[in-house]
């Protein structure tokens, strides 16, 4: 006991005077090849969104992607326990930037998401996510199965989520606020919280689904019926889903050829470039290309999981846990949408889809999970309370 | 419990509900694999195909009607490129609410939006509509700016028929129009915007040739119906060129010459029949067919009395007059009832029962031969030489010299004219009076014949053979049979007869007692032979005929048509020509003198049997003017 004790008063210490040469060396660089690689993807996608040409997606994209790369690894030198104290003050600056967006901010595509911070727009709801599973990294990295069985110990965690869920769901913006709410589940599974109680938890919601369904936008019922029925509106909101199938059915096997994909080149599909851009890929590559790309990005996943496991403190594995679901959930809703699985939402393809903001949240993201991944061995001091 | 048993049992459970979570994902990741295999693999063929309506679209074009030219060439039907709109139904969803929008900008009349309407709902997909032709500028940026708002809605060049002769040579050639609705169902090629149907002329005739076969377009399209490229553009094939007989210059001199005229003026090679021109007063501007008649200019067509839309050299019938005189001769001579020498008296009238039939003028010729009667052209001589041959024989030298007879013309409209025979009046149960066969004798009476049956009448006689009229000498260049002289076959009529009859007529125009010496050519070693004619319009009253057909005191349409027909040279024919002037008075006052510069042109210019023009004239004078009328 003592010696954990000694131990664990020493080792932070220890760990500290690692130096940034040796943290440099501890970061996944597997993990940072696959996120180039990813970006090398999107860049391909853009270039040929733009029929063929840098400007004006690819090349923009790629400066950004490189400036958030250096952000990522500038984070990832950053003490893990240092970002963790950042936590809960991150949760309520996002929390803050929500309502700001709220008051403030700029309306795109009918919907108020968009903080415009001079050269780049930040949409809250992005950066939301991380923060959410910090801040419940944060609560939970002592909580014994004493805690996660006690529902008054949950009780304040699942209110964390649903403050930002319903801010994001005010915005309005559906699809963010499941992925939200989603990743506030999974870290409260990660952190050891009953099964079962996620279980009536979404029974509840799908018994409730008509009373809900009453309250959404009227684009989003619009955006649901469509969905149900892709064929009933075809110039209109099923419009993109129609042609969307067609461009990923069109690519067959080994696609139509790069620059070629004429659903891609000839404008049939509106904002390729950001939500759809997934089109381009399976119709110019096929579906050789698409199942590439599906495989990287699980494999970027599985990296996330990697880090996670083998972190030694809760809050690391917590935090690896959210992000890592974060990208899976940006994955799934984007690709199921594009697919015409679920209703179309404002979901891009992370590091595929132009745009900075969901960049940003998602670089950010992948800073903090290097940050664990760097500092998966050090104690946090308050762990001695235990 | 331990601290760090704790922290490695937390950790162990950690990893478990993380690999459960993770494996789920990688489960939701297969479910995403499956069903791009399910839509790229399984289903390929089915979206591919959805991927290619999307953005490939194939509509027929119109082929390019074959250009119609004069023998050198000269374009009398030709295409001019203008820009049209169309609409393409397989390439939008909602046609109603795009016509709308084209409507707001583009100003079309409410019948055309009804056949717009009528047209999009009869055919199909790949048959684009035309929704306006003749698009100027203001019509065309207003389109291409509002693309967006137009799907489906396709700017393209169309050809439309120009005729830069304009009313010179518009009968003969004819016009084109839109196909009518019948039409348009019954041949879904005619459907296609910009196609024409010949209506007239030899637009009509030849349509089958100039048509063309259609071709096609596959463009490629954006979501917005805007045009990204063609990808493959099969113009068809267009239809073939078709070369007249016509020259250019005859046929503008023709039309020169009968001036304010009502008429018609056919000259043919007298060798093969090819109508070298054919004009027709007063006439029309075809043009005005393609784009639709005004209906202003139509009611003035309508109610015009010189029907400027009839070809009157094919279907306008008039009495011949003296101009059917050496048929008359001819008969009787065939007949054997007359010869050369056979001397008729002509005491200034001729007594018939109770009714006196007098001479022009009621002038005596005295006793004359068959070449002076016609040389003086003694109605007299001739009213004897009728009864003496009878009307069926009239009538079966008529048909064998090309007159009231089918001459299987390659123009619409053709009328057949008419001579009475025993058998028609039998069968119209009319009485024949031996009076109607002395007026036949002159060509009045029941006879009506065209123009172009009176030149190729007078062709036949100068050449001996059965010439027919033809206006079409090339098709895709190839030279038609009936440009070989030798394809016609010889005149069933004694040649010492044909060599009477042709002295005659020499001296008609050669000598100075001759009707029509004034309008004698002035050219050297060339001569024209042939003869006057003036014909009643109807039976003058006494008190006309007391005036001695002094005409210039008559109303217009109560003068007399003015004849003449003739050939030259007069030892080697080349040249045939029959001039009518309706209400000209006399022949030899109003038609001879145009023949006189038909001919004169005609004989320096030489474009029989030539599809190049000659560089030099063969004489270096001018054409001659038209005389002053005498």
């Amino acid at each position: 006991m003592m010696l954990d004790s000694s131990l664990s008063l020493r080792r932070p210490f220890r760990e500290r005077s690692f130096g940034l040469m040796r943290k440099f060396m501890r970061i996944n660089w597997l993990f940072v090849l696959c996120v180039c690689l990813l970006a090398g993807v999107g860049y391909a996608a853009l270039y040929s969104a733009a029929g063929g040409s840098p400007q004006p997606y690819a090349q923009g994209q790629i400066i950004r992607f490189a400036g958030m790369l250096a952000l990522m690894l500038g984070i990832a030198m950053v003490d893990i326990r240092i970002i963790a104290k950042l936590s809960w003050p991150a949760y309520l600056g996002g929390l803050l930037l929500l309502l700001v967006v709220m008051k403030f901010g700029h309306t795109g595509l009918g919907a108020k998401r968009w903080i415009d911070l001079g050269p780049i727009e930040i949409q809250p709801s992005e950066l939301m996510k991380l923060f959410l599973a910090m801040a419940l990294g944060s609560y939970f990295k002592r909580a014994t199965p004493e805690h996660t069985g006690n529902l008054l110990f949950v009780l304040p965690a699942v209110v964390a989520i649903l403050i930002p869920v319903g801010l994001i769901l005010k915005e309005p913006n559906l699809g963010t606020a499941v992925i939200t709410a989603a990743i506030g589940a999974t870290v409260m599974l990660g952190a050891g919280v009953r099964w079962w109680w996620f279980a009536i938890i979404i029974a509840v919601i799908a018994i409730s689904a008509p009373v809900l369904y009453d309250h959404l936008h009227a684009y989003q019922k619009a955006r649901i019926i469509t969905f149900l029925n892709p064929g009933s509106d075809p110039l209109g909101a099923g419009y993109n889903i129609i042609q969307s199938k067609i461009a990923l059915g069109s690519g067959g096997f080994f696609g139509q050829g790069y620059l070629h994909g004429t659903q891609n080149q000839l404008n049939f599909l509106p904002e390729k470039q950001t939500d759809f851009v997934f089109t381009i890929i399976a119709e110019e590559f096929g579906y050789a290309g698409s199942m590439a790309v599906l495989a990287l990005l699980l494999f970027i996943i599985t990296l996330a999981f990697y880090t996670a496991v083998t972190c030694n403190h809760a809050y690391g594995r917590l935090v690896a846990l959210g992000i890592g679901t974060n990208l899976f959930l940006y994955c799934f809703v984007n690709l199921s949408m594009v697919m015409g699985l679920i209703p179309v939402g404002g979901v891009p393809l992370p590091l595929i889809s132009y745009g900075g903001s969901a960049l940003t949240a998602v670089m950010l993201g992948f800073g903090v999970l290097q940050s664990i991944h760097v500092h998966r061995d050090v104690e946090f001091a308050d762990a001695a309370d235990y | 419990m331990s601290r760090a048993s704790r922290a490695a049992k937390d950790r162990s459970a950690f990893t478990r509900r993380a690999a459960i979570i993770g494996a789920g994902q990688a489960l939701v990741f297969g479910a995403i694999g499956v069903r791009l295999y399910n839509l790229q693999i399984t289903n390929h063929s089915k979206y591919a195909l959805l991927a290619r309506q999307n953005s490939i679209s194939e509509r027929l074009v119109a082929p390019e009607r074959g250009l119609i030219t004069d023998r050198f060439g000269t374009i009398l039907a030709g295409n001019q490129q203008h820009w049209r709109a169309l609409f393409m139904q397989a390439m939008c969803p909602e046609p109603d609410a795009v016509l709308q929008n084209f409507y707001a900008l583009v100003n079309v009349s409410d019948d055309e939006k009804a056949r717009v309407t009528q047209d999009l709902a009869n055919r199909p997909g790949y048959i684009p509509v035309l929704l306006k032709d003749f698009l100027d500028w203001q019509d065309m940026a207003a389109i291409e700016v509002n693309t967006p708002n137009l799907p489906g809605v396709v700017v393209e060049v169309g050809a439309s028929r120009i005729y830069p002769l304009g009313p010179v040579a518009a009968h003969a050639v004819g016009y084109v129009a839109r196909p009518n609705r019948k039409e348009a169902s019954a041949d879904t090629v005619l459907a296609l915007p910009g196609m024409r149907v010949g209506r007239t002329g030899v637009e009509d005739v030849q349509d089958g040739v100039l048509r063309g076969e259609p071709g096609f377009v596959q463009t490629e399209t954006n979501v917005h119906g805007a045009l990204v490229r063609e990808v493959a553009h099969d113009a068809g094939t267009p239809g073939q060129n078709v070369a007249l007989g016509l020259d250019t210059g005859l046929q503008q001199l023709a039309i020169q010459s009968l001036g304010d005229n009502t008429g018609a003026v056919v000259m043919l090679d007298a060798t093969n029949g090819e109508i070298l021109a054919m004009a027709s007063t007063p006439g029309f501007d075809p043009s005005l067919f393609d784009k639709g008649v005004p209906s202003t200019v139509w009611d003035g067509w309508m109610q015009d009395a010189k029907n400027p839309l009839m070809n009157k050299a094919t279907a306008g019938q008039f009495a011949p007059g003296s101009t059917f005189k050496p048929t008359v001769a001819l008969a009787a001579m065939q007949a054997g009832l007359l010869n050369a020498d056979t001397i008729l008296t002509c005491p200034g009238s001729f007594t018939l029962g109770n009714h006196v039939f007098w001479c022009d003028n009621h002038v005596a010729h005295g006793s004359i031969n068959v070449v002076t009667a016609l040389q003086v052209s003694c109605d007299v001589f001739f009213y004897q030489v009728g009864l003496m041959a009878g009307i069926d024989r009239m009538a079966a030298m008529a048909n064998e010299l090309g007159l009231a007879t089918d001459l299987g013309t390659d123009l619409p409209n053709v009328a057949k004219g008419f001579v009475p025979t025993q058998d028609w009046a039998r069968s119209r149960n009319i009485h024949w009076a031996e009076g109607s066969t002395v007026v036949q004798g002159i060509g009045q009476g029941y006879t009506q014949l065209t123009p172009l049956s009176l030149a190729t009448m007078i062709a036949r006689v100068a050449t001996g053979n059965a010439v027919g009229p033809h206006i079409t000498r090339r098709v895709g260049g190839v030279l038609q049979a009936g440009a070989d002289p030798d394809y016609w076959p010889a005149l069933d009529v004694d040649d010492r007869h044909l060599a009477t009859i042709r002295q005659a007529l020499f001296e008609v125009v050669n000598t100075p007692s001759g009707t029509a010496y004034a309008s004698r050519l002035m050219l050297p070693n060339v001569q024209m032979a042939g003869k006057t004619g003036t014909a009643q319009v109807h039976n003058n009253s006494a008190a006309e005929k007391q005036k001695n057909f002094n005409d210039m005191t008559m109303q217009w349409e109560d003068r007399p048509n003015a004849l003449f027909v003739g050939y030259a040279p007069f030892d080697n024919p080349r040249y045939a020509i029959a001039v009518v002037v309706e209400h000209g008075n006399f022949g030899a006052q109003s038609a001879a003198p145009i023949a006189q510069t038909m001919m004169t042109y005609a004989l320096q210019h030489d474009p029989a049997g030539r599809d190049s023009p000659l560089n030099v004239p063969l004489q270096s004078t001018t054409p001659a003017l038209p005389v002053n009328n005498t």
